[in-house]
């Protein structure tokens, strides 16, 4: 899937995704020449589709999780599948009370995936303390829905 | 007027997305996670019910108890038993780095299976759209398929076993994920009717590259009749490996993995 600005003839550059929670998914792209931008709008079934296929429409800066879709997906998986629900964020990370209570919110099948992805995505940019802003950033950033 | 416009392959500018790439990269994980496998073989048959996984957990112990490094991969994500058959309990799936460490039986098998992960006795539950769910479901359950390939840590083997649900869709798949079609070891039961339905099996594998190893004929002497195992065996010039009885000894799935290792 790709956006050419008909004006310009010049390929659309991917700017921003938006992830609203109700399974649909906005992404901007921006023409690099006249500047106008236009807006992909996916219904549920459509951004279902994308991510079935395990990638992500704009891209991702960070490496995919052992399992990535496997854990993201499956709604039946037990609560201790996985010994990584207390993994360490890595050195010089904390997480805020808030971000915790949030984290706490999200099902222990995946948990430990979704720190570990948050952790990644704020060491990557030199964050010091994770967030409940900084995890809506990551997840509109890496395409996490559901996450 | 008609708009001039590009169409998708004359536009060549950088694409962050790279849809294209993140499929090549998947591509890539599969095949550098499987570069210590000596030969991933696919247990395959057009029918359901004829004992696939019986027959690979017992081929799976075998080729271990012989020094065989081997490991299974259950691709029945939707009735999965290898751990079962291979008595293996049930516990936390570790971490390594970037992968995901398999199950180990007393044997020695190595192995990966959704039973390892779901809740008991719940089937398999994907977060999505209820209505038109099999337009993703497949797509999703391909992709289990390639995670259960590229993210656990598998090793060294010189056999994956790679247990497949009856029909064609995940042969399918393991072909399209894979550097090269995989063998293939089929299953029947002795009648006609699995004669005809792992026919085609066997056809669709032989039509995508893929060597067939041979046939096991499973349930012999039992209350099925009929002689698919030597008809098929002959149709497609491979060996029968073997005849298991109904209540077959353990050691019969020795001689099983010496002629299906002579096979290959």
């Amino acid at each position: 899937m790709k956006f050419l600005c008909v004006e310009c003839d010049r390929q659309m550059v991917f700017e921003e995704r938006q992830l609203p929670g109700d399974g649909t998914l906005a992404a901007a792209f921006r023409c690099p020449q006249c500047g106008r931008a236009v807006g992909l709008l996916t219904n549920p079934m459509e951004t279902q589709l994308v991510a079935s296929l395990g990638v992500k429409i704009g891209g991702t800066t960070i490496e995919p999780q052992p399992l990535e879709t496997v854990r993201g997906m499956i709604t039946t998986g037990r609560d201790d599948a996985f010994a990584d629900g207390t993994r360490d964020p890595g050195p010089g990370i904390r997480w805020s009370t808030a971000a915790e209570e949030r984290l706490a919110r999200v099902p222990n099948f995946v948990r430990g995936m979704v720190k570990k992805i948050y952790a990644d995505y704020a060491k990557e940019r030199g964050l010091v303390e994770i967030t409940p802003a900084v995890m809506d950033s990551a997840r509109s950033e890496l395409g996490l829905e559901g996450m | 007027m008609p708009l001039n416009i590009r169409t998708y392959h004359d536009l060549t500018e950088p694409d962050r997305s790279g849809l294209p790439g993140q499929i090549a990269a998947q591509r890539r994980r599969v095949a550098a996670r499987l570069a210590g496998v000596g030969r991933v073989v696919a247990v395959m048959s057009g029918k359901g019910g004829v004992g696939k996984s019986f027959a690979t957990a017992g081929l799976g112990r075998a080729l271990a108890l012989a020094g065989r490094t081997t490991g299974v991969l259950d691709a029945d994500f939707n009735g999965p038993t290898i751990p079962a058959l291979l008595h293996i309990p049930v516990a936390r799936c570790a971490l390594r780095n970037d992968a995901i460490e398999p199950a180990v039986s007393s044997d020695g098998v190595r192995c990966f299976s959704m039973a390892l992960l779901l809740q008991d006795g719940r089937p398999l539950g994907f977060r999505g759209p209820e209505a038109e769910s099999h337009v993703w479901r497949e797509t999703l359950e391909a992709a289990t398929l390639r995670e259960f390939l590229a993210d656990v840590a598998w090793g060294t083997l010189d056999r994956l076993l790679v247990d497949l649900p009856p029909g064609i869709q995940r042969f399918q798949e393991l072909v399209d994920l894979l550097p090269a079609p995989p063998a293939v070891l089929t299953v029947t039961i002795p009648t006609a009717e699995s004669r005809d339905a792992v026919r085609r099996a066997m056809q669709f594998a032989q039509e995508r590259g893929a060597q067939l190893l041979g046939v096991v004929e499973n349930m012999v002497d039992g209350p099925f009749a009929g002689d698919a195992g030597e008809a098929l065996a002959g149709e497609f010039r491979v060996p029968l490996l073997a005849r298991i009885p109904w209540h077959p000894s353990p050691d019969v799935w020795d001689g099983v993995a010496r002629r299906m290792q002579r096979a290959s």
